[in-house]
């Protein structure tokens, strides 16, 4: 077996706030293999944001990071000095984040920025930066891209400057690309012209890709496999098929649910919700963190919970024997 | 842009009006110019000679129209005290004024911005909080006191640097300081806030994640936002500082205009002090507007919108 | 309406903490108000007349000058003219703080008048004092204040005038915004609805809000009016001998300067404490009344 691009073991996020820790990211533990597309899902302030942010070391300065190690090909991210870290940055893994309007400097031209990690990386001199950068920004389907390489940000669609973006994650050709929903902030039709894109690219430049979502549908469309995370930790991962036909965890199944289906979605047909708030991260949790909105709890589900591994890398982190039934009235 | 422009120009225009009226107007409500000429004890036929000899009997309209058409074409008038037309005593003073007052920008520069940059990006640190302490203990400094410690240590004590006049650079030394010192506190203010506002933004966490090192995250994407402010304050600074070297160019007797303009005024040479109050807001007006311009022109949002 | 405003139980405690909190508040509240006691009762404080001449007792330095030198019915020494230096210091204190806060009181009005005019009417009132704020800001204060001085005579009210005809801009451009932004409040709407009349939301609905904003101004431009005078009394164009006015002092010390530099200091150091307590003072309101979060 290959090493895998990314490896991630046991890592934790720890902020302080004004009432005490906040324990943003809890144990978790992912891998994504080249040529691979990882979604890592979840709702609003579950780490996942902040799970892809560690990666990168780019957490707020008041946030702590451990784990238990986080190998990028091998190679461990924790104990690395800064000068590795920024060569490995932008040029071998890269970041497309989720805000296109204010993720790019308005003082500076689009093809200044384009071209910045190609010649910061000693990829090539300015002659073969400016063409990679056109080849990318033709690729990624912005027309006219010689036009587009003196023209500023504020000039472009959102869409225009997501793709920017993309093209700038890889104008070094990297071997992994964090993507933190970067498809949230997009009108819909756009949105899945972005995805597309990205699956395409993934496919076609065989790099490992890790795409935070709350989106289970890009999920579905997208991902060789699937980590879902819930109030800080990986509540279930494995393959895309597998979680998707027998989920373990009932929140994942919860989230399932909720995804409206052509066929199974009709009119009048609610589809399904999770009740309940997720708790507080201010302080420690103890046992399930989802016990309080899970239909299955049982007293057990107060006591710390173990994962459990099946077949295929298939990994839960829930005390119940068997795949959880979907709980809509009218299944399909 | 233009239109920008155009609207702007329009406004210093009416601006630049209204100052060239303040400036001829002010002694003449102040009090009485013929009497103030005269002396107080001179008697009432000495002063109406006085008021008929300057033309002061007339209305007050006539004497600013007569005035502004002369100054417009770059007559200000003669002065009652040196034997030279107003408009080439300015011109010959205004050198030394324009190359205290720049001198002065550089030095408040080099003390603003590296304490602005550092303060933002140690923020809350013993660094930030000394180099705001910096700035507001300065800022209570009456600066002719300033000026005359440092004529009293590097001047009277050690002995390093002249104490008066403006002949070589080294006059130029202690004033610029002062001036300097004096205007950087705000500044460093505006340069500490916009980096604190721009090392938070968006973008400064791509400039990281494409791997550059903190230097060009700084200097390149933060400061180049950061300073378009900065860029237009310091035109207006420079606005100041040629209204502030009256006090300045007397504690050192630097003979630019603000010492003309002392010296004007002590001896009541009233078309010089007017000269000199059109120009210096003529100046100011003509600098705000520069910023204004420099300010759109800067960022790339306004230039090509 | 107005209990949307007035702080609640644990809001107000929470400001007095924040009060007790800002060391820097106290310090200069306790300094201001120590140079302002100083002031008023000078008369019972001062150890001599400030202006009583004694001219075999010229230029005695303080004892921490100069230990042999020094004569202990002179505290902080005497000046050239044999006048006792605490006293006339102490006497200092009347003048500076009289101007400061006659100064900002009549700036104080001018800029709040139009400032709050140009925020709440906006359109054409608006215009007109944005042009009046350019044209104030575009005439040099020092040059314009000396000659008005030099023509009118140098007194005490007309170094007051003068100055308050000039430093009303911060004030006019602070009210201004600050208007504007209380202007689109739900309670100023509300007050609007209800056919309040203009003068009464202006009095009881946006005055009130525009305090905190007010006073911040306010000490910063006492500030600079102290400054300011210092500055003109040094250049012999403000208040005039004998007043023992502190830039005056320094103006005088300027002379013995080479032989007897401590002259200079003090002065100097008293209008620096002064200017820098209130300074302090405005800040520190600043920060304590700034929104929840804000510093």
């Amino acid at each position: 077996m290959t090493t895998p691009v990314l490896d991630v073991k046991q890592l934790a996020v720890q902020i302080p706030v004004a009432d005490g820790i906040l324990h943003a990211v809890r144990d978790v533990t992912l891998t994504v293999a080249r040529g691979e597309t990882l979604c890592v899902v979840g709702e609003s302030g579950c780490g996942k944001s902040l799970t892809s942010l560690a990666v990168m070391g780019l957490l707020p300065s008041s946030a702590r990071r451990t784990a238990a190690h986080m190998r990028f090909a091998g190679e461990d991210l924790l104990d690395m000095t800064p000068r590795r870290l920024r060569e490995l940055r932008g040029n071998r893994m890269a970041m497309i984040f989720q805000e296109p309007m204010t993720s790019l400097n308005p003082a500076w031209t689009i093809g200044d920025q384009l071209t910045e990690p190609f010649l910061r990386h000693g990829k090539g001199n300015r002659r073969e930066a400016t063409d990679r950068a056109v080849f990318l920004l033709e690729r990624v389907g912005i027309a006219a891209a010689g036009r587009r390489l003196v023209q500023y940000p504020h000039e472009l669609s959102g869409g225009l400057r997501q793709r920017v973006m993309i093209a700038m994650a890889l104008m070094c050709g990297p071997d992994l690309i964090l993507a933190d929903e970067p498809t949230t902030a997009l009108d819909v039709t756009i949105q899945a012209e972005i995805l597309h894109l990205l699956a395409e690219l993934q496919q076609e430049f065989g790099m490992g890709l890790l795409l935070v979502t709350h989106d289970l549908g890009i999920v579905a469309r997208v991902a060789h496999r699937v980590a879902v995370m819930y109030a800080g930790e990986v509540v279930e991962s494995g393959p895309t098929v597998t979680v998707f036909d027998e989920p373990r965890h009932p929140y994942t199944r919860g989230l399932i649910d909720c995804i409206p289906i052509p066929a199974r979605s009709r009119p009048g047909v609610p589809l399904g919700t999770i009740p309940g708030l997720v708790p507080s991260l201010v302080g420690g949790i103890e046992g399930c963190a989802f016990r309080e909105r899970c239909a299955f709890a049982t007293e057990p589900c107060a006591r710390p919970v173990p994962v459990v591994t099946g077949a295929e890398d298939h990994a839960w982190r829930c005390i119940l024997p068997a795949a959880v039934p979907s709980l809509l009235e009218n299944p399909a | 842009m233009l239109r920008f422009t155009l609207r702007r120009l329009l406004l210093a225009l009416v601006v630049g009006i209204a100052v060239s009226a303040i400036a001829f107007m002010l002694l003449r409500v102040s009090g009485d110019l013929a009497i103030a000429l005269a002396g107080e004890d001179a008697s009432p036929a000495e002063v109406e000679r006085i008021r008929e000899q300057y033309g002061l009997n007339r209305p007050i309209i006539v004497q600013y129209a007569e005035w502004l058409w002369r100054a417009v074409q770059g007559d200000l008038g003669r002065s009652l005290f040196y034997p030279e037309s107003v408009a080439n005593l300015i011109m010959s003073r205004l050198p030394v004024t324009l190359t205290l007052a720049g001198l002065g920008l550089v030095i408040a520069l080099l003390i603003s911005l590296p304490l602005g940059i550092i303060a933002a990006l140690r923020r809350n640190t013993w660094v930030d909080r000394g180099a705001l302490g910096i700035a507001v203990v300065g800022q209570a400094m009456p600066n002719f006191w300033f000026g005359l410690l440092m004529i009293f240590f590097f001047g009277l004590s050690l002995g390093w640097l002249p104490i008066s006049g403006s002949d070589t650079w080294m006059h130029f030394v202690m004033p610029a300081i002062t001036l300097g010192w004096f205007s950087a506190p705000v500044l460093m203010r505006l340069t500490r806030g916009g980096m604190v506002e721009v090392m938070t933004s968006d973008y400064i966490r791509t400039a990281r994640a494409k791997g550059l090192p903190g230097r060009v995250v700084v200097l390149k994407h933060a400061l180049r936002n950061a300073i378009i402010p900065v860029v237009a304050l310091c035109s207006v600074q420079f606005g100041n500082m040629l209204s502030g070297s009256v006090i300045i160019e007397t504690v050192f007797a630097l003979q630019g205009i603000g010492y003309l303009a002392w010296e004007a005024i002590s001896r009541r040479d009233f078309p010089v002090v007017q000269g000199i109050l059109l120009l210096v807001a003529l100046f100011y007006v003509i600098l705000t507007l520069l910023a204004d311009i420099l300010n759109a022109w800067l960022d790339p949002r306004i230039r090509r919108g | 309406m107005s209990d949307i405003t007035a702080p609640t139980g644990p809001k107000l405690r929470k400001k007095r903490g924040r009060i007790l909190g800002n060391s820097g508040l106290i310090v200069a509240a306790t300094v201001l108000g120590l140079i302002t006691l100083m002031a008023i009762f000078a008369p019972f404080i001062a150890p001599h007349d400030p202006y009583a001449q004694t001219l075999d007792d010229r230029l005695i330095p303080p004892a921490f000058i100069d230990a042999e030198m020094a004569d202990p019915r002179y505290l902080l020494g005497t000046d050239n003219l044999g006048r006792d230096y605490l006293s006339r210091l102490i006497y200092g204190a009347r003048i500076s703080l009289l101007i400061g806060l006659l100064t900002m009181l009549v700036s104080g009005v001018i800029g709040t008048v139009l400032g709050v005019a140009a925020g709440y009417f906006g359109g054409r009132v608006d215009t007109v004092v944005s042009f009046l704020i350019t044209t104030r800001l575009s005439l040099p204060v020092v040059m314009v204040a000396l000659a008005v001085v030099a023509v009118a005579g140098g007194s005490l009210q007309v170094v007051v005038l003068v100055l308050g005809l000039l430093l009303w801009d911060r004030f006019a451009v602070v009210m201004r915004s600050a208007t504007m932004q209380l202007r689109n409040l739900e309670y100023v709407a509300a007050a609007q609805s209800v056919g309040c009349s203009t003068p009464r939301i202006l009095v009881g609905e946006i005055l009130p809000n525009l305090i905190p904003a007010l006073v911040v101004v306010a000490s910063y431009e006492m500030a600079q009016a102290i400054l300011l005078e210092a500055a003109l009394s040094f250049l012999g164009l403000g208040v005039q001998p004998p007043l023992p006015s502190w830039g005056l002092m320094v103006a005088e010390a300027k002379e013995v300067m080479l032989f007897d530099p401590w002259v200079i200091l003090l002065p100097g150091l008293a209008i620096c404490v002064l200017v820098l307590a209130i300074n302090m003072l405005g800040d520190g309101i600043r920060d304590v009344t700034a929104p929840e979060g804000r510093s």
